[in-house]
C-alpha cells in the first residue's frame, strides 16, 4: 500500500536497472510474450513440509495427501486451465527454518502461494514473513493462532478446524454421556494450555466442572507419580498427551486404575501414526477419542471418504495400503486435500493469473462460506469465516471397541462455533 | 602494511562486500544476508568465550533467548518502543550472563559445559512455565507496530537489511577492537595458559566473568535483533539445539578468528539450504562436513587460511 511517498528500495532500483537493460538490448519481447507464458505456466504451490524433526510422521502423510490431491486436480484440468506444481521444502519442524522456506518459495521458486504447515510454532514463526512477502499462506495446523488474531491477512486456515472449536464441540458429549466431573491431564506447554483453558470454559457451560488440572512437564518420561493427584470424585479423565511418552503414559494409567476406572476421553493427536492395537495400549479399550476424521472406515462410510482413502493410499484401518504397519495421521491430513481444493476454487473465482492477483485470491477465499460435504471436502461439510480466516466443521467422537475406533457421535458445525476474535478483512493488503 | 592495518582493511572489506552483495544478489540470497548477519552476531558472541577465552559453553541459547524475550515481551506486552525494548533485551541477556557466569565459573572444563547446559535447560523450562506470557513452545508474533523506529518500517527488506547490517558492523568492529585490546590479549593468554596468566598477576577469574557478560550481551543483541527483524519470539530458540548451533558455526568458520563466525554461519546456512533440496538427511551432510573439517582443518576455514596463507589474520 502506498503512503504517498516515493519509495526507492533495492528491488525497485534493480527492477528499473534490469528492465532498462533488457529493453535496450531488445531481449524483452513485450507484454504479449509475458501473457503467453503466464497462461501456460504451472501454478506453483510451495509445500512447507515437516520432513524432519518432531513433525516428520505428519509431514510424510501430509505429503502423500498433497500428492494425491494435486494429481486429482491436474486430472480435472488443473486450475484455470493451468497445471499445478508442488514445490516441496523441508522446514525441519523449526520456526526459523520455516520462515526461511517461505522466503525461498516467494523469492527463489516464485511460488504463487504457500501451504501445508501443521505445528503451531512453525506457523507462528513463518506467518510474519508471509505477510511481509505478501505470499498467501494456507496453513493446516488446527492451532487457534489464526482465529485469535495473532497473524495477518495473508495467513488463512480454511481446510481444518482449530483447537478451540474442536475442544468446545466435545464438551456437550462429555458432559451428557461420560460425566460432569473432569480431571484434565495435559502437557505443560501451549498446546496443553489451550486444551485446559478452552475445555474448562466449555464444560462449565454444560454444567460440569474440571475438578483437577494436572500439567505434565514436557521432559517427563514416567507419569505414575502424577496419578494420585486424580481426585476420587473424578468421573472422566480427559487426556491429551503427545509425543513419544504417550505409550508409557497409557500403560501406567492402566496399571494405576486397574479394572475399575473412570470414563476416559482423549484426543487422537496422542496416537496419530500409532496403531491403536499397539502392545501397551490395551487399556484404551472402551475409552473415547476425538477424531478430526475417523481413522477406521465406518459401517456408514461415505462414498467421498472411500474415494479419498483410495486416492491417498490408506486402507480401512487407516494404514498405508502398501504397508499395514504404516499408520496414517488420518485425523488431520484431510486438511491438505481440502485446502488444495479451496485454493483451486479461490483461484478460479478470482480468475487468478499470477502473483499480482494474490490479493484477489485472498478476497475470493474470504468470500467463501458454506462448503458441502463432497469429493472436495470428504471429511464433512465446512463453514468458513472470512473475517477470522478460520473454518468450522463437524467433529467425530469414537469409542475403541474390539481394537477399532467406532464413531459414537458427530458434533455439528454449530457445536464448535464461537465469537469472532478478529476481523482480518479490515487489514490492508 | 602493519598487521593492525591489514586487520582493519579486512574488516572494512568484509563490510563493504556485504553491502555490495545486498545490491547485486538475487532477492532470495539478498534476503538471506539479514538473517546470516543476525546469526553471525550470535556466533561472534559465542566465539568470544569459546574461541578467545577457551571456555566451552553449551548454554548460550539462554542468552540469545533472554535478548529475544527481553525485547519481545516489553514490545508486545508493555508496548515499549523499539529502542528501549531492544536495550532491555541486551540488559536481560547481560544480567543473566553475569549470574550464570558467577556460578558456572566456579567450575572448569567438562563441568563448565554441563553447568551451562543445565542452566540453559532451566531457562528453557522457565519460558515454558510462564506460558501465560511467553506462549511457551508456540511463541508469539511481534506485531508490525512494535517493529517501527519512527518512520522506519523494519518489516521491509531494505530496512531489515540495514538494521541487521548496522548491528553486525557494530558488533564485528567492536569485538575486533576488544580482541586487540589489553583485555582481549589477556583472554587469549587465559586460553593458552591460565596458570601462567595468573602467575603473571592477572585476575583470570574476573576476566572470564567480563568475557561471559560481554558474550551474553552480544548474544542478546542477536536474539533481540531476530525478534525485531523477523517478528517472532519462541521457546525453540532457548532449546539445546540453539546452544549447539553457535558451536558448529564457530568450529566450521574458525574459532578465535574475527571473521570465522560469519564464514561458519554462511557456510552452514548454504550447506543446509542446498543439501535439503535433494535429501532429508541434510544434518548428516552437515555432520560429515564438520568431521572432514575437524580432520583436515581443525582450526576451521579461517583458521586454515591463517595457518597456510595469512598469519596476521585476527
Amino acid at each position: 500500500m502506498s503512503n504517498g511517498k516515493t519509495q526507492i528500495n533495492r528491488r525497485t532500483a534493480l527492477k528499473g536497472l534490469g528492465a532498462g537493460t533488457l529493453a535496450a538490448s531488445g531481449v524483452l519481447p513485450g507484454s504479449l510474450g509475458f501473457a503467453q507464458a503466464q497462461s501456460s505456466a504451472p501454478i506453483k504451490i510451495g509445500f512447507q513440509k515437516h520432513a524432519t524433526g518432531i513433525g516428520a510422521a505428519y509431514g510424510r502423510w501430509y505429503d502423500a495427501t498433497t500428492t494425491a490431491a494435486v494429481a486429482r486436480i491436474n486430472d480435472m484440468g488443473g486450475i484455470n486451465g493451468r497445471p499445478v506444481e508442488i514445490v516441496t521444502e523441508d522446514d525441519g519442524t523449526d520456526p526459523k527454518r520455516g520462515a526461511e522456506v517461505l522466503e525461498k518459495f516467494a523469492t527463489q521458486h516464485n511460488c504463487d502461494v504457500a501451504f501445508g504447515t501443521l505445528f503451531s510454532h512453525v506457523v507462528i514463526g513463518s506467518a510474519p514473513r508471509a505477510g511481509e512477502l505478501k505470499l498467501p499462506y494456507f496453513v493446516v495446523s488446527e492451532g487457534h493462532h489464526v482465529a485469535s488474531g495473532m497473524l495477518n491477512r495473508y495467513t488463512l486456515q480454511p481446510g481444518i478446524t482449530d483447537v478451540k472449536s474442536q475442544v468446545k464441540s466435545m464438551a456437550p458429549f462429555v458432559g451428557d454421556n461420560l460425566g460432569k466431573k473432569v480431571t484434565m491431564i495435559y502437557p505443560d506447554f501451549a498446546f496443553g494450555h489451550d486444551h485446559r483453558d478452552f475445555f474448562s470454559e466449555a464444560i462449565e457451560a454444560q454444567g460440569g466442572e474440571v475438578v483437577a488440572k494436572i500439567a505434565i512437564p514436557p521432559t517427563e518420561t514416567s507419569f505414575t507419580r502424577y496419578f494420585p493427584n486424580i481426585p476420587r470424585e473424578t468421573e472422566v479423565v480427559y487426556h491429551v498427551m503427545v509425543g513419544p511418552g504417550v505409550l508409557t503414559f497409557v500403560k501406567e494409567l492402566g496399571e494405576f486404575f486397574g479394572p475399575s476406572r473412570p470414563e476416559i476421553f482423549g484426543f487422537i493427536d496422542s496416537l496419530e501414526a500409532v496403531s491403536i492395537n499397539s502392545p501397551g495400549l490395551e487399556f484404551l479399550e472402551g475409552t473415547y477419542f476425538w477424531e478430526g476424521n475417523p481413522r477406521h472406515a465406518q459401517a456408514n462410510q461415505t462414498e467421498f471418504d472411500k474415494a479419498y482413502r483410495e486416492a491417498v493410499g490408506v486402507d480401512e484401518m487407516g494404514a498405508s495400503t502398501a504397508d499395514a504397519k504404516d499408520v496414517s495421521t488420518y485425523a488431520h491430513m484431510f486438511g491438505c486435500w481440502e485446502t488444495l481444493n479451496i485454493i483451486k476454487a479461490g483461484m478460479e473465482s478470482a480468475h487468478y493469473q499470477g502473483p499480482g492477483d494474490r490479493a484477489k485470491l485472498i478476497e475470493a477465499v474470504e468470500a467463501m462460506t458454506d462448503m458441502p460435504e463432497s469429493m472436495d471436502h470428504p471429511q464433512g461439510p465446512k463453514r468458513f469465516n472470512g473475517k477470522t480466516h478460520q473454518t468450522f466443521g463437524v467433529q467425530y467422537i469414537s469409542k475403541v471397541e474390539n481394537g477399532k475406533l467406532v464413531v459414537q457421535h458427530t458434533a455439528s458445525i454449530e457445536d464448535g462455533m464461537y465469537e469472532d476474535e478478529v476481523d482480518y478483512t479490515t487489514q490492508s493488503f | 602494511m602493519k598487521d593492525a592495518a591489514k586487520s582493519n582493511a579486512l574488516h572494512f572489506g568484509v563490510l563493504a562486500t556485504l553491502l555490495v552483495l545486498f545490491f547485486v544478489l538475487p532477492p532470495y540470497h539478498a534476503g538471506n544476508l539479514s538473517r546470516i548477519m543476525v546469526l553471525a552476531i550470535y556466533a561472534m558472541g559465542f566465539n568470544l568465550v569459546f574461541g578467545y577465552t577457551g571456555l566451552l559453553s553449551l548454554g548460550h541459547a539462554m542468552f540469545f533467548a533472554a535478548g529475544m524475550y527481553g525485547f519481545g515481551l516489553t514490545a508486545n506486552l508493555a508496548g515499549w518502543p523499539v529502542v528501549p525494548a531492544f536495550a532491555t533485551g541486551i540488559v536481560c541477556a547481560a544480567a543473566l550472563a553475569a549470574v550464570v557466569a558467577a556460578l558456572a565459573l566456579r567450575t572448569a572444563g567438562v563441568s563448565f559445559m554441563i553447568v551451562t547446559l543445565m542452566f540453559a535447560q532451566t531457562a528453557y523450562l522457565v519460558v515454558l512455565y510462564f506460558g501465560e506470557y511467553t506462549r511457551g513452545d508456540e511463541g508469539f508474533v511481534v506485531q508490525k507496530a512494535a517493529r517501527m523506529i519512527g518512520e522506519i518500517d523494519l518489516t521491509t527488506d531494505t530496512a531489515r537489511f540495514f538494521a541487521a547490517y548496522i548491528l553486525f558492523a557494530i558488533c564485528f568492529l567492536g569485538l575486533a577492537r576488544v580482541i586487540q585490546s589489553r583485555f582481549g590479549r589477556t583472554l587469549v593468554a587465559i586460553r593458552e595458559n591460565e596458570e601462567r596468566t595468573r602467575m603473571l598477576g592477572y585476575d583470570a577469574q574476573r576476566h572470564k566473568l567480563y568475557a561471559m557478560i560481554l558474550s551474553g550481551a552480544v548474544s542478546g543483541v542477536a536474539g533481540a535483533a531476530y525478534a525485531m527483524l523477523f517478528g517472532y519470539v519462541g521457546a525453540t530458540f532457548a532449546s539445546v539445539q540453539y546452544s549447539i548451533f553457535p558451536l558448529l558455526w564457530v568450529l566450521l568458520g574458525g574459532a578465535g578468528t574475527t571473521i570465522g563466525p560469519l564464514i561458519g554461519v554462511l557456510f552452514m546456512f548454504y550447506l543446509i539450504d542446498f543439501s535439503s533440496s535433494f535429501t532429508n538427511a541434510y544434518m548428516l551432510i552437515a555432520g560429515v562436513a564438520l568431521v572432514l573439517l575437524t580432520l583436515f582443518a581443525p582450526h576451521g576455514l579461517a583458521g586454515l587460511v591463517r595457518r597456510k596463507v595469512f598469519a596476521w589474520l585476527p
